[in-house]
C-alpha cells in the first residue's frame, strides 16, 4: 500500500497546487487594496478558498493517470480492494497537496496579514478540513475517470459538495482570528472529515468498479 | 484449481458481443482465443478478469488466483524498471523481482526509466509484471504485440515454465506463437445475434 504512494509521487505535479495557493493570496491584496483592517477581516474565507481551489487544481490527476496507462484495470485486478486502492489515492493526494497547504498556510497568513490570534485555528481548520477535500475529490475523480477532459465535470461535481466543508473551516478559522469560541465549527468540521473518510471511500469503489466495465 | 466458463455473454457498451461460450481450461494447459478484430475478446477477457459482468451465465474461477494483463501495460514512466516490478511485487506481496528480470532479459535495463524504454521493452516489463504477481491463471490479452521473435520465444519459454508450474494461461493472440500444446478456440461463432440491453447501460444508451 505504501507503494501507491510512492507511485503517485513519482507521477504527479508536486507543490503545484502550492505554487497556486500562493499566487491567489498574494493576489487578492492587488485586487481589494493594501488595507490591513479589511485584508485581516477577509484572511480567513481567502486562505480557505485558496486551498481549497489548490486542492482542486491537482484532483482530475489522482485517478485519469493511472487509466491511461492501464494501471487502474491492473490495480482492480489485483488483491488489493478498490476501496483500499482509492483511500490511498485520497491519502497520497492529501500528502501532496492538503499537507503543504496546511504546513504554509501560516506564511500565506501573514502575506494577508491575519490577526495574531488567528493563526492557531487556521492550522488547525486546515488540517482537519483538507483531508476532507481530498477524498471528496477522489469521490469526484472516480466518477469522472475515463471522461475526456473530464477536469471540468469534476470541478462542477465535486465544489458543491465542498460546501459544507469550506462554511465551517473557513468559519473556524474567522471565529479564531477575531478571538471567540472555535470549538462548535471545530467539531463540525471534524465530524465532516470523519464522516466522509468512513464514507466516501466505499462510493468511490463502487463508482469506480462501474466505469471500469 | 481450473477455469469453467458455462453459456456465458458478454456485452460491450450495453451490446452483446459474444454468447454461449462454453469451455474449460485446467491446470498446466493454456487456451488460445482467435478471431477477428471486433468480434469481443478483449470484452470475454475483461469479464472474464472480473472488471466487468457477464450478461448471462457463469465464470468459476477463483479471483485471488488470475491476473490480468491488457494492452496497456500500467507502467510508470517516473519510475525504473526494477521499481516499477517492485511495486507490482508489493501489491501482490511477493518477492519475485530478480527472476522476473531475468525472465525477460530486462536486468540491464534495471535502472532505466520506464518511458525512456522501447515499445517492445515495455512489453516485456509488462510480461515480466505476470511473473511477479504469483498467480497460478494468466488471463492475457495481445500478449506479444510490439515484441520481436527473440522476445517472443521469451514469453513462450515464460508461459510453458508457468504451465509446468501448474498455471494457466488464457490468451487473445493474432500471430502464431509456436506454443504448439495450447488448445485453440476460435470465437468467431459464438458472435451474438440477438440485441437486448441490460437494466444498467440501457439508462445510458
Amino acid at each position: 500500500m505504501r507503494d501507491l504512494r510512492l507511485a503517485m509521487r513519482a507521477g504527479g505535479g508536486f507543490g503545484l497546487g502550492l505554487a497556486f495557493f500562493l499566487i491567489v493570496v498574494t493576489l487578492v491584496p492587488f485586487g481589494v487594496g493594501p488595507e490591513t483592517g479589511l485584508l485581516a477581516r477577509i484572511a480567513p474565507g481567502i486562505l480557505w478558498l485558496g486551498a481549497l481551489l489548490a486542492c482542486l487544481l491537482s484532483l482530475d490527476r489522482i485517478l485519469a493517470l493511472d487509466w491511461e496507462d492501464g494501471s487502474l484495470d491492473l490495480l482492480a485486478t489485483s488483491p488489493l480492494p478498490l476501496e483500499g486502492i482509492v483511500t490511498m489515492k485520497a491519502l497520497a493526494h492529501w500528502i501532496t497537496t492538503g499537507l503543504p497547504l496546511v504546513i504554509a498556510s501560516p506564511l500565506f497568513g501573514v502575506l494577508m496579514s491575519l490577526p495574531e490570534a488567528g493563526y492557531a485555528p487556521l492550522v488547525l481548520s486546515l488540517l482537519l478540513g483538507t483531508p476532507a477535500l481530498s477524498v471528496i475529490g477522489t469521490f469526484g475523480a472516480a466518477l469522472t475517470v475515463g471522461i475526456k477532459r473530464g477536469g471540468l465535470l469534476l470541478s462542477l461535481l465535486v465544489l458543491p459538495l465542498y460546501v459544507p466543508t469550506l462554511i465551517f473551516g473557513a468559519e473556524m478559522a474567522r471565529r479564531g482570528a477575531e478571538g471567540t469560541a472555535t470549538s462548535t465549527p471545530m467539531l463540525m468540521l471534524a465530524g465532516i472529515s470523519a464522516g466522509v473518510i468512513a464514507l466516501l471511500p466505499f462510493a468511490s469503489g463502487a463508482v469506480l468498479r462501474v466505469n471500469l466495465r | 484449481m481450473e477455469l469453467l466458463v458455462s453459456d456465458l455473454s458478454v456485452a460491450r457498451g450495453g451490446v452483446p458481443v459474444l454468447e454461449g461460450l462454453n469451455f474449460r481450461l485446467a491446470a498446466g494447459h493454456a487456451l488460445i482465443l482467435r478471431g477477428p478484430n471486433g468480434i469481443g475478446k478483449t470484452t470475454l477477457l475483461r469479464t472474464i478478469a472480473g472488471l466487468q459482468p457477464p450478461l448471462a451465465g457463469r465464470i468459476s474461477l477463483d479471483r485471488e488466483a488470475m491476473t490480468y494483463a491488457a494492452h496497456a501495460d500500467g507502467l510508470k514512466a517516473t519510475l525504473t524498471v526494477e521499481e516499477n516490478l517492485a511495486f507490482w511485487a508489493a501489491v501482490f506481496g511477493t518477492d519475485e523481482v530478480g527472476a522476473a528480470l531475468e525472465g525477460f532479459a530486462l536486468r540491464d535495463l534495471r535502472a532505466r526509466l520506464a518511458g525512456a524504454l522501447s515499445a517492445g521493452q515495455k512489453r516485456r516489463l509488462g510480461l515480466a509484471r505476470l511473473l511477479v504477481t504469483g498467480r497460478p491463471v494468466w488471463v492475457l490479452d495481445e500478449p506479444t504485440v510490439s515484441l520481436d521473435v527473440e522476445a517472443v520465444a521469451m514469453f513462450v519459454r515464460a508461459v510453458r515454465a508457468h504451465l509446468a508450474g501448474g498455471g494457466m494461461a488464457l490468451m487473445a493472440t493474432h500471430i502464431d506463437l509456436g506454443l504448439d500444446e495450447a488448445a485453440v478456440l476460435d470465437v468467431g461463432p459464438f458472435r451474438a445475434r440477438a440485441t437486448q440491453e441490460d437494466h444498467f447501460d440501457g439508462v445510458f444508451l
